[in-house]
């Protein structure tokens, strides 16, 4: 398959890429990764008139922690992500997450911002992201803003991103004392789309909820932030009765279609009992 | 579509393919697995599904394996290429290729060049690994043929040959 014509930039600095971008608004897009984008112009399902290749970008791939957060930057490798000591030790959940994106080839190429700014509601960061309460940094040539995840998802393949702006990096809060979280993921075989994934991060203090943020992939148009089961959760003492009511929760709130990988019951009723195991685990996790 | 009517430039990109500096001037849509095979005519690296699902397309970017039916060959100017073709020195095959030689690591070998190199990089950080490491490890390579049992054997006698190489 042979992808539509696009002249190609390959800027060597965020402003350069921005500039681009600025000048070729919407027709530009940008390619980070590319393991989505290129199978969508092979598809011609995009055909972009620029492509703007910021992978020759110096600086955009660190992952650190400081005052209280975990920066990612947006052209972070999947593969650098799930390697990384620092998200193994300190965010299970990412490492979790990191580890069932795609399969080990594309996670050598597919990045941590590409995964979000492709606006899939079938991808897995979004949903660890929103459980986790992070942040998207957004760089357009007026200047940088900082967008709450759960603001982030408008639609199917559609974000908060404007036509000229650069998803340059995410901002994770580093877990309080007492928190834990997982990510757990159905999938029919290594590869494919979640048939239903369930992110669940908690903080739990003397065996009572305190919080609780819990995020759900592929169960509707945009990535699913399960309110009702994370209210519910708050101020609980946690047992298999209130985890099993906070799983039943998390069902109503998804609202799956039916494909080849089940009817929309089917995967409701996944994505409850993914929802009880990774109560379970992000427990087990808390430290 | 409001886009310009001009043809996108060429672009000129020099890679190291195989130890040897290439240079050519590419579409920018050309993709990398066409860029090798096409181009630089060396067709070991194969196309199965085109949808970066099977994993026939893998080569080695600076070391790392990945599916070129996914990357552009621009992408890929100033970089280091290994493909099948790259693996033997001298006459001598690479200690994966005789392993999935002696092992039968292979039926049709279409998936097979995408195997090796998946392995190679994957026993240089991971010397000596399980079962499960392998299996997890060759999970973005598809074969239809051989059910992988044997597959896995090569890894496992590729790793100690290597080992023994190393020692």
């Amino acid at each position: 398959m042979i992808p539509p014509r696009f002249h190609y930039h390959a800027p060597a600095t965020l402003d350069a890429a921005l500039s681009l971008l600025n000048d070729y608004g919407p027709e530009a897009r940008v390619l980070a990764g590319g393991q989505s984008l290129i199978p969508l112009m092979k598809l011609q399902l995009a055909a972009p008139a620029h492509i703007v290749d910021i992978n020759r970008i110096p600086g955009l791939d660190a992952i650190t922690e400081e005052n209280g957060t975990l920066h990612i930057g947006s052209l972070t490798r999947e593969a650098a992500l799930e390697a990384s000591e620092t998200v193994r030790a300190g965010y299970a959940i990412l490492h979790d997450t990191a580890a069932v994106i795609a399969d080990p080839l594309v996670r050598n190429m597919a990045t941590v911002g590409g995964n979000l700014a492709h606006g899939d509601p079938a991808n897995d960061h979004p949903a660890t992201m929103v459980a986790l309460g992070a942040q998207v940094v957004a760089r357009s040539a007026a200047g940088e803003r900082v967008i709450p995840v759960a603001d982030f998802f408008e639609g199917p393949l559609a974000t908060a991103l404007g036509p000229g702006e650069i998803l340059t990096g995410i901002q994770v809060p580093q877990p309080p004392a007492g928190s834990g979280g997982a990510y757990l993921k159905l999938e029919r075989k290594v590869g494919d789309y979640a048939t239903a994934g369930v992110a669940v991060f908690l903080t739990v203090n003397d065996g009572v909820c305190q919080q609780a943020g819990i995020g759900l992939t592929n169960a509707g148009p945009v990535p699913v932030k399960a309110a009702s089961a994370e209210n519910f959760l708050a101020g609980q003492r946690l047992t298999e009765e209130t985890i099993r009511e906070a799983a039943r929760l998390a069902a109503q709130e998804a609202q799956p279609s039916a494909d080849l990988r089940g009817s929309a019951d089917y995967k409701r009723d996944m994505v409850r009992v993914l929802t009880g195991r990774a109560i379970r685990q992000a427990l087990e996790r808390v430290g | 579509m409001t886009t310009e009517a001009s043809q996108p430039a060429m672009v000129s990109i020099r890679v190291t393919l195989n130890g040897t500096e290439q240079e050519a001037s590419v579409e920018p849509r050309l993709l990398l697995v066409h860029f090798i095979r096409e181009t630089l005519n060396l067709t070991g690296t194969h196309i199965g599904c085109d949808t970066t699902h099977c994993g026939a397309c893998t080569i080695l970017l600076d070391g790392t394996p990945v599916k070129s039916c996914t990357i552009f060959a621009v992408q890929a100017d100033g970089r280091e290429i290994t493909t099948v073709e790259g693996l033997a020195a001298g006459g001598v095959l690479h200690p994966i290729q005789a392993a999935f030689t002696e092992e039968h690591g292979l039926q049709c070998g279409f998936c097979t060049p995408g195997m090796m190199l998946t392995g190679v990089a994957f026993l240089e950080n991971n010397p000596d690994p399980s079962e499960a490491e392998i299996r997890r490890a060759i999970s973005g390579n598809l074969c239809r043929c051989t059910g992988y049992v044997n597959i896995i054997k090569a890894y496992q006698s590729a790793a100690a040959k290597l080992r023994e190489r190393g020692a």
